[in-house]
């Protein structure tokens, strides 16, 4: 056996989380309206987030994975919701939300790396394009003072490109000295790769003094929310959440990562305030899960999910879907939810409706395609 | 303005190497300095020597578990809810301790690692393992996995880093690490004994396959994706995996928790067919070959070939080096000392551009050993490069952490840098001069704009920071 105490001496110091922190990038544009995009990365369960539960398939399929109806919110006769998703419910029943289910990137393998590289390039292929759909939306807008911000040590592939980043993270390291921030800012004055780095990271600073130091979901929602409520602050957001891949254990799982989406999501909207009103706030994955259950109580890499509209600004309270159903012929290669409606085509129409864009142009410049998917923001 | 010219020991000992030392001499012929490594590499340096086996604190572990649901079962708390009971005060203590435990000992392992780096006569080797872990990387983000997590890179890395790619693979494979990580062990052959037993008691509760781990050996540490399999392959691949287990399961199973188990009664029954060859053979065996036949295929070679390449050739990697590689990798049949000599002897990485911003982990080590520390003491390196963006062993996903500047090149990240520069000369400004460390740490081609600045630092520590945080440090 091991000896506790002479570990304990090692584990005193910085006392660590096992859980992965959700990371944040920010993007300033001149607009009123805010747009935040959520991504989950590992490819998250749609079936069991927003249940089909009057498809006659479903219980049998998942098993003792199926949520109960009794114990989920019902959306309307053929869907309800995850009973940890509480405070999605109130914006759902306030009509602040809508569910986009059986929808799919254009990607239609399996592999996480490869279709998250999709879901924030916006192509066709991996590894096509070398900039992100997001940071192609940004370009679109009039320009603003300062640039875009990502608040994770990274720029997330959605929004690396043309458009420039600046990121920021809480720090738990003493601050440098004036003298040498200024030395360094000298020192990097000639380099074309750590000039413009440096500069965004000062600016960073500058904006995030006054706010929470945290990566717990409700600190992160509220930092988000006090960089997007300030007058010259940044209007575009990109949160990143982990640990989506359910493979085992997923009803536990699954219960606590949606849980803390939950949090995330009221404690931004409680930050922003007034400003909820012009905010849309999308949540999407790679790719969704198998529709049974595997061997062990989780589920395998899928093709369909549903992806999540929430807001002030959004014409919500209701699901949209063509609804493929889950018979066994229904099923995409006879073992996923079918994708039915294009992600690309959302995220064109939605984006572009709720930053005053045209959808059209935004669908030909972002994604080189005519769809767009319209009338999900309130005007 | 980024360095255009490092000189060819500059290379050797940043872009190949962990950074020089102040205390090594100059070596006199890079590329034989390089060679003469894999005669000097330690397998298991004492720190990991130390390092204690995970298995007896895990096996006792879900034991006490056992023990403890047994009880709940037999007389459930008053609070117990619908299908679920609530977990005991006892439960949850317990597992608090496991936790600290686990935490303490994943530490410690960080702590082996960092002084193997520092103290190592191999760096390049050094470099490799680091390489190859990152490579078939086990993520720590649950206590299960966290537990074996130093212990994988001691037992199925470090003894193959000069060998053969196949038998690492089957370490690797082989590994509780990864077979816990990437839920393996749970997975059942849907028409084996134990499910059929198990379909007989209780019809709802069948258990079946888990294809995680297969589909990651073939896209992650073989293969490589779209490179022609399909998902009929994966599934028949996760059929074939049935089986492999690690030891001390269940209440009746004593063995030993650290060890691979096949447990033939999970094993899916009959032959496979896979990328069109059938595998006729049973149990164990069967999975062995599979993966044997995948480290000898031609994708595997251009798949390993391609992200050495990147490692050392910049995050464009020149096709004439990677086909080089790939060609040496297949010829040799996966021998990774002949694969590094035909890297070493090859003119693209010694492009005198700096090619690679460092990582994180690259950076802190090469700064550790550029101020001369030989001990890593009392820096806990779990924290720093949790601070930094690169937690060890928790790259979050299967894939490992990037290896491009695109990851790590940011705003923030080079902040968090300059922050730590700034902590770690703290206790050594008074005692080195940056003036005559800069012309060792990056020999014959520290640029003008850097000795400027070092030069006119207002203060010893405030010199030895920036030569830290200076491009020519921050790339190699």
């Amino acid at each position: 056996m091991i000896d506790r105490r002479r570990f304990l001496s090692f584990s005193a110091v910085g006392a660590g989380t096992l859980l992965v922190a959700p990371r944040m990038a920010l993007a300033t544009v001149s607009t009123d309206q805010r747009f935040v995009f959520i991504i989950q990365r590992g490819a998250a369960d749609g079936l069991n987030i927003v249940i089909p539960y009057a498809d006659p398939a479903y219980a049998k399929l998942r098993g003792s994975l199926a949520i109960d109806p009794s114990r989920a919110t019902k959306l309307d006769g053929t869907f309800a919701l995850h009973p940890s998703l509480t405070e999605t419910a109130k914006m759902y029943g306030q009509g602040q939300a809508l569910f986009v289910h059986a929808v799919a990137s254009p990607y239609r393998d399996r592999s996480h790396f490869d279709g998250q590289n999709i879901l924030e390039t916006g192509g066709a292929q991996p590894y096509q394009l070398k900039d992100g759909w997001l940071n192609r939306l940004v370009a679109m807008m009039p320009k603003a003072r300062e640039g875009a911000i990502a608040i994770a040590p990274t720029v997330p592939m959605a929004l690396r490109g043309q458009a420039q980043v600046i990121s920021y993270a809480p720090s738990a390291l003493p601050v440098p000295s004036d003298d040498l921030l200024l030395r360094v800012g000298a020192l990097y004055a000639a380099d074309p790769q750590l000039h413009p780095l440096w500069t965004s990271a000062l600016a960073a600073q500058g904006l995030a003094e006054g706010s929470a130091a945290s990566q717990d979901p409700a600190s992160l929602g509220k930092l988000a929310a006090h960089f997007l409520v300030k007058p010259d602050g940044p209007r575009i957001a990109m949160l990143e959440t982990g640990g989506w891949d359910t493979h085992s254990g997923q009803d536990g799982r699954l219960s606590a990562q949606l849980k803390a989406l939950d949090t995330l999501l009221a404690s931004l909207r409680d930050g922003l305030g007034a400003a909820w009103r012009q905010t849309t706030v999308l949540i999407a994955t790679e790719f969704g899960r198998t529709a049974a259950a595997n061997g062990t109580g989780g589920t395998d890499h899928g093709t369909g999910s549903v992806a999540m509209v929430i807001g002030g600004a959004v014409k919500g309270g209701r699901v949209v879907a063509d609804w493929p159903g889950l018979s066994q012929t229904s099923l995409y290669e006879s073992r996923d939810l079918k994708p039915t409606l294009a992600l690309d085509s959302l995220i064109a129409g939605l984006s572009g409706e709720s930053l005053g864009l045209d959808p059209a142009h935004v669908a030909r410049t972002v994604f080189g395609s005519t769809n767009n998917m319209t009338g999900l923001i309130a005007t | 303005m980024p360095n255009t010219g490092l000189s060819s020991v500059a290379i050797a000992l940043n872009r190949f190497g962990l950074g020089a030392k102040p205390s090594d001499p100059v070596p006199a012929g890079p590329k034989r300095w390089l060679m003469g490594q894999f005669d000097r590499f330690d397998t298991k340096p004492a720190g990991f020597a130390a390092l204690p086996d995970a298995g007896p604190m895990v096996k006792a572990y879900r034991e006490q578990q056992q023990a403890m649901r047994q009880m709940a079962r037999s007389s459930p708390p008053a609070e117990a809810t619908a299908g679920k009971t609530a977990k005991t005060a006892g439960q949850m203590a317990m597992r608090r301790d496991f936790v600290a435990d686990v935490q303490a000992l994943y530490r410690q392992a960080i702590q082996a690692r960092t002084q193997s780096a520092l103290e190592t006569q191999a760096p390049f080797v050094e470099r490799m393992v680091h390489f190859w872990s990152n490579h078939f990387c086990v993520s720590a983000d649950n206590p299960q996995t966290a537990a074996f997590v130093g212990a994988f890179e001691r037992d199925a890395i470090r003894p193959h880093v000069l060998g053969r790619f196949e038998d690492m693979l089957l370490a690797v494979e082989h590994h509780p690490a990864m077979l816990i990580y990437l839920n393996q062990i749970q997975s059942v052959g849907p028409d084996s004994l134990a499910a059929q037993r198990a379909g007989l008691r209780n019809p709802s509760k069948a258990r079946g396959l888990n294809e995680n781990l297969g589909r990651e050996i073939m896209e992650l540490h073989t293969l490589g994706v779209r490179s022609g399999y399909t998902q009929a392959d994966v599934t028949e691949f996760a059929r074939a995996l049935t089986g492999w287990s690690v030891g001390a399961q269940g209440p009746r199973d004593d063995g030993n928790a650290d060890d691979f188990v096949f447990r033939d009664k999970l094993h899916e029954p009959g032959g496979r067919t896979i990328l069109g060859k059938t595998y006729a053979q049973d149990g164990e065996e069967q999975t062995r070959a599979i993966l044997v036949d995948f480290a000898r295929t031609p994708a595997t070679a251009t798949h390993v070939a391609t992200k050495v390449a990147r490692h050392f050739a910049g995050d464009v990697t020149p096709p004439p080096l990677v086909s080089r590689l790939a060609a040496s990798f297949a010829k040799s049949r996966g021998d990774l000392p002949t694969l590094y000599h035909t890297l070493i002897d090859s003119p693209e990485p010694w492009t005198p551009a700096p090619l690679k911003f460092k990582t994180p982990w690259e950076w802190t080590i090469s700064a550790l050993r550029g101020l001369g520390r030989e001990q890593i003491g009392q820096l806990q390196m779990a924290g720093v490069q949790s601070q930094l963006g690169q937690p060890v062993w928790k790259p979050g996903s299967p894939a490992g952490w990037d290896d491009t500047a695109a990851s790590w090149a940011a705003p923030d990240a080079l902040l968090r840098r300059v922050e730590f520069a700034q902590r770690l000369v703290a206790p050594v400004g008074d005692t080195l001069d940056a003036r005559a460390l800069g012309p060792k740490l990056v020999p014959a081609s520290l640029s003008d704009a850097t000795t400027d600045q070092i030069r006119r630092a207002e203060s010893p520590g405030g010199a030895l920071a920036l030569l830290l945080v200076s491009p020519d440090f921050l790339r190699r």
